[in-house]
């Protein structure tokens, strides 16, 4: 009798444990758009590697969805030294993942390392940094050899993630088995099949995460995405196709999210850089205008994109606070753009608009070839493969370029690289250069509030805006679905997928 | 025999040279600068420039192809300049998946192709041969990327029956295993059942027709008895070599199939490495294909001349 | 893709049968094979579908409308409209002419450089042979899609690139299976004869053996523009073939796959036009293969 009540005891605690571990046994599923590159926050290049990252490595400042900088392995900041210094207070108690503590030695190690390995991709994000100070265990100076504005949103970002210095200087490849301070540590990774991160016991934030393992799937075509989303096979998906979204909003199984992001696309336009820049479009601002004013961006959203994007005309979306609220977007006027064109002697010009192989950037260049036609414009579309086209965009040979800039959390990352006369021939493949320009760009970067920066940017954008080196047509939308019992999710400008939060139930 | 054996060995590497030279020339031809297209978005000039020392872009094109050979002759194919993996290493990983892909194909090629082959021969020039023709071919007749696209529609969401895509090792989970690969298996298998289909129904006309089964026939053997032990013996031997040859077409030809269905095999490693620029994947990964793909040509070509020794001289 | 490569042993010199020539022989055993019929009646209607696409065509195929994307088929619109308003039934129509040329053109470049090759490599034999055949078996060791990915990425996203592309990797099979006819010809006696006779090379490869080997030649021909017609729209599916805005099936195919539960009739067309050519091709082809086989009746 005593043995049979044993028994049932046991079983029953033997379930209730079990029970309990399998109720949190969970597993989220995220499909991304590609396979992102080596998973190390000093090297690595691809959007979809700072998805993973976010899950992997903290940072010393994230950003909330509204833009402003709020702690995560800093607890608080200030700028000293007429802004040539930034002392960071650190957050205690917080270890990487394989144990090691995190303080102010680490901070300077990475940041030596951002600057310093060879190859490293984090180098021009913050090379006004000339020195790291470690002033106690959880305090850190940034020296910096000019004040520098854009330090900040730099720091929310790869830049400011912080890995462990053992694990860096164990020898061997790193992002073979990258080792940092996040919620969720790696496990595996199959390249092009699947990341396995799984969850870090002492994260400093423990109670915010709830799932037990996040496996990346990379599937890179959008129907097949969803199609896995649909079926079961993943949680959660991201970058879902505009024209998808109607599908996505309509299937019960899911629910969707969307933000607009922090990038534009624009026809970049080559006014300077060689021989093809001597067209009529590259040397006369007339018929770049008249050009602009042949597209409906509002059309051109409505029919690429189902009216999913948001239509642009600056180089940040019309809800950013950086956005020149006295230069709105402009109402499409065939007839002004004929009379332009009239006007600079150029009825009939024709150019060659180069676009990538991405199906919904081809969409709207016909679109785009379809509107110019109506004021007079011949455009011939030329198709070229991504990596192709930086190397010709780069060398000049080009009329103009259809292309996209994933964008960056300070105005500054979206705007000085793409006109400024000192910016890289990579960036600046028209070769745009204009010293007034370039005299507000750089005191925006040096001043500090956003009144004074949002004024510098205010001419730079009544400048370029007249001139035209980049003709901004839309900012895209990330666009989420997702299975209806995640709860939790909230979609952010830049992106990325925060599992704080985040539940399945 | 051996002669022969020794003979076609001894060419293997003349040939694997030449494939080596070709496919090293063509991907130095492609447009666009690869350290460009990896050096991150902000393309920073000394980036650049680093990526170009240490992976050698900046050396002439023979320096680069000797600095590679001699990495080949001990082992080393270079490595992967976007994950930063050795070549070696994503080779081995992904050989077996693709392997086992095309093995899956093989599987329901032959159990299409063959037995259509087998119907059209014996009731060649009716409804039935055309029948059976079509049923066949009708896997020629359609786009790989296609055919995928709808059996994902259809059966994974619709019906829920297989995943949409991604993969599972048979070490994890057979049963995940066998419900990854069916669909893609059943795209490529579907293609190479046309051709098994035709030359089972050429082999077994030919062997129909012959006098020894005539005489079979005018013994009084029934109809499926003489097809089945006679011909269908006779025929499976140029059915099976050139099984042989689509297996190695197949190792690498899964290119678009796995693009489509996510499966980590080498087509899809190599389709990502031409449209990344990333060198010495493309190199490796076509060096190990052709070599499989000359070895199984080899065996076959044994196993053909080992059956018919007219073809010999 | 794949193609036959295992040779066809070709007869000596052509006989006679009831006193009828061989190749009206063959034309009448094709006709007897049914299947051969429809898929040549097929190919044809194509053809003339392709040649008179200006006259036929109820809409200009790159014009748009806004205000009719992804509109179903329905009285104006026959086949429906596409992702940015464009007439699918006119965008098949001159489609056609994309998808005829890829197969048409990709074969003739094969044929034109394979078969000069594999003649003068199988005639002349010894070192010429050996090292055209390495080459020949390095080229067909690389993967066929692979090979035309890198020539249509070397020479740009085209219609005309893709076809040169396609062109180029099916040349080592015409290569081969030349050589492989020239080979088994050469020791005919009537070769021979030529021979002794006193005939220049160019003569005896010109009149005696050319002549002979060109059913497989045809029948490879003819596959292998059924094959080159799917090679075009997985091009497209990577980026590579018909450009827009002009239309070709595969890329229409290629569009339309992202499309297949808003506007299905995008996809469904080319779909089954792709289908039916293709279709027909390798009925055709097969039925050319046994027609022009004299073993059998």
């Amino acid at each position: 009798m005593i043995r049979r009540a044993l028994l049932l005891c046991a079983a029953f605690l033997f379930w209730a444990t079990g029970g309990a571990a399998l109720a949190s046994a969970q597993t989220l599923r995220i499909g991304l758009a590609e396979d992102p590159d080596a998973l190390d926050p000093t090297m690595s290049r691809t959007f979809v590697g700072r998805i993973v990252f976010a899950s992997l490595c903290d940072k010393l400042i994230d950003i909330s969805p509204k833009l402003d900088f709020v702690p995560q392995l800093a607890t608080a900041w200030e700028w000293t030294d007429n802004n040539l210094g930034l002392v960071l207070k650190l957050r205690p108690g917080v270890k990487f993942q394989d144990g090691e503590p995190f303080d102010a030695a680490a901070v300077k190690f990475n940041i030596e390392r951002h600057l310093t390995l060879p190859g490293s991709n984090r180098k021009a994000e913050i090379s006004a940094v000339k020195d790291v100070q470690v002033i106690d265990n959880h305090t850190v100076k940034l020296v910096l050899s000019a004040p520098f504005a854009p330090l900040l949103a730099q720091l929310s970002d790869r830049a400011g993630m912080m890995v462990s210095p053992k694990a860096a200087q164990s020898g061997g490849e790193f992002s073979v088995h990258p080792v940092c301070a996040g919620p969720y540590k790696f496990v595996e990774r199959v390249a092009q099949d699947r990341i396995v991160l799984e969850r870090f016991g002492d994260y400093w934030n423990k109670e915010a995460v709830h799932f037990d393992r996040i496996v990346f799937l990379p599937i890179p075509d959008s129907t097949v995405r969803l199609a896995n989303l649909q079926s079961g096979g993943l949680d959660m998906a991201e970058r879902i196709a505009a024209t998808d979204m109607d599908t996505a909003r309509q299937d019960g199984r899911l629910k969707t999210a969307e933000i607009t992001g922090l990038g534009y696309d624009a026809i970049g336009i080559n006014t300077n850089n060689g021989t093809r820049a001597k067209t009529p479009l590259g040397q006369d601002p007339r018929v770049r205008e008249a050009l602009d004013l042949s597209i409906d961006r509002v059309a051109l959203n409505q029919v690429v994109f189902n009216g999913v994007f948001q239509a642009g005309n600056q180089w940040v979306p019309p809800d950013n606070p950086y956005y020149d609220k006295a230069l709105p977007l402009p109402a499409r006027d065939v007839a002004k753009a004929r009379h332009l064109l009239q006007a600079a002697g150029a009825p009939n010009p024709s150019f060659t608009l180069m676009v990538p192989t991405d199906p919904e950037v081809q969409r709207a260049a016909q679109v785009i070839q379809a509107m110019a036609g109506e004021a007079g414009f011949t455009v011939s579309i030329q198709s070229v493969e991504f990596a192709a086209a930086l190397q010709t965009a780069s060398a000049g040979d080009y009329q103009a370029f259809l292309n996209g800039w994933s964008g960056r959390t300070d105005p500054d990352g979206n705007i000085y690289n793409f006109v400024s006369c000192k910016a890289p021939a990579a960036l600046n493949s028209g070769h745009y250069c204009n010293q007034d320009v370039d005299r507000e760009l750089d005191a925006a970067r040096t001043a500090q509030t956003q009144a004074e920066r949002s004024a510098h940017y205010a001419n730079v954008a009544s400048r370029t805006l007249q001139e035209r080196p980049l003709i901004y047509l839309w900012h895209l939308k990330w666009l989420y679905a997702f299975n209806r019992k995640l709860t939790g999710f909230t979609p952010y400008p830049d992106g990325l997928i925060r599992p704080q939060g985040m539940n399945l139930q | 025999m051996t002669a022969f054996l020794l003979r076609r060995i001894a060419l293997i590497v003349p040939t694997l040279f030449f494939v080596s030279l070709l496919i090293f020339g063509l991907q130095q031809l492609l447009p666009g600068d690869p350290a460009l297209a990896l050096a991150g978005e902000e393309r920073d000039p000394s980036v650049i420039a680093f990526l170009r020392e240490k992976y050698h872009l900046d050396q002439p094109l023979p320096v680069r192809y000797a600095l590679w050979l001699k990495g080949v002759a001990h082992g080393d194919l270079g490595e992967s300049i976007r994950i930063k993996r050795p070549v070696s290493e994503l080779i081995a990983e992904k050989l077996p998946v693709t392997g086992e892909l095309a093995a899956f194909a093989i599987v329901i090629a032959l159990s299409i192709g063959v037995p259509a082959g087998i119907v059209a021969a014996v009731k060649n020039n009716t409804p039935v041969d055309y029948g059976a023709t079509i049923a066949a071919l009708w896997g020629l007749s359609i786009p790989n990327f296609w055919l995928g696209i709808l059996l994902i529609l259809l059966f994974s969401v619709r019906l829920g029956w297989f995943p949409a895509s991604g993969f599972v090792s048979p070490a994890e989970s057979l049963r995940q295993n066998l419900m990854t690969l069916i669909m893609p298996a059943f795209v490529l298998g579907n293609a190479i059942a046309a051709v098994m289909m035709r030359h089972t129904r050429s082999a077994m006309l030919q062997v129909l027709d012959a006098d020894y089964i005539r005489t079979a026939r005018a013994k009084g053997l029934p109809q499926w008895r003489v097809v089945l032990k006679h011909a269908l013996r006779n025929a499976l031997v140029p059915v099976v070599t050139l099984g042989a040859l689509e297996f190695g077409a197949l190792l690498s030809g899964a290119v678009l199939t796995e693009q489509v269905f996510t499966i980590p095999g080498f087509g899809k490693l190599i389709v990502d490495a031409v449209f990344n620029r990333d060198y010495a994947v493309v190199q490796g990964v076509v060096l190990c294909t052709a070599l499989a793909y000359i070895v199984l040509n080899l065996l076959a070509d044994i196993a053909y001349v080992a059956i018919n020794p007219r073809l010999r001289a | 893709m794949t193609a036959d490569i295992a040779p066809l042993l070709v007869a000596a010199a052509p006989e006679r049968e009831n006193g009828e020539r061989p190749w009206q022989l063959a034309l009448h055993r094709l006709w007897r094979r049914k299947a051969a019929v429809v898929g040549f009646s097929v190919v044809v209607f194509f053809i003339a579908l392709a040649a008179l696409a200006p006259l036929v065509s109820p809409y200009d195929p790159v014009a748009t409308n806004f205000l009719l994307v992804r509109k179903p088929p329905s009285l104006l619109h026959w086949f429906g409209t596409d992702e940015i308003g464009r007439d699918v039934l006119a965008r098949m129509i001159w489609g056609t002419r994309a998808s005829l040329l890829a197969g048409l053109v990709s074969v003739s470049l094969a044929m034109m450089t394979g078969v000069p090759l594999g003649l003068v490599s199988g005639y002349v034999g010894s070192l010429l042979d050996a090292v055209v055949m390495r080459l020949i078996d390095a080229m067909l060791a690389i993967p066929f899609l692979i090979l035309a990915i890198a020539l249509a990425a070397f020479l740009g996203p085209s219609l005309t690139n893709a076809m040169i592309a396609i062109g180029v990797s099916q040349m080592p099979i015409f290569v081969r299976l030349t050589r492989a006819q020239v080979l088994s010809v050469k020791q005919e006696d009537y070769v021979e004869a030529a021979r002794a006779v006193g005939n220049p090379h160019y003569r005896i490869l010109l009149r005696h053996i050319l002549p002979n080997i060109v059913p497989p030649l045809l029948v490879q021909a003819t596959l292998a523009s059924a094959a080159a017609i799917i090679a075009e729209a997985s091009l497209s599916f990577l980026g590579l073939g018909q450009q827009p805005p002009d239309p070709s099936w595969g890329s229409m195919l290629n569009t339309a796959k992202n499309f297949l539960s808003q506007a299905p009739w995008m996809a469904i067309w080319p779909g089954l036009a792709i289908f039916a050519l293709v279709l027909s091709l390798n009925l055709f082809g097969d039925g050319l293969r046994d027609a022009l086989d004299p073993r059998r009746s």
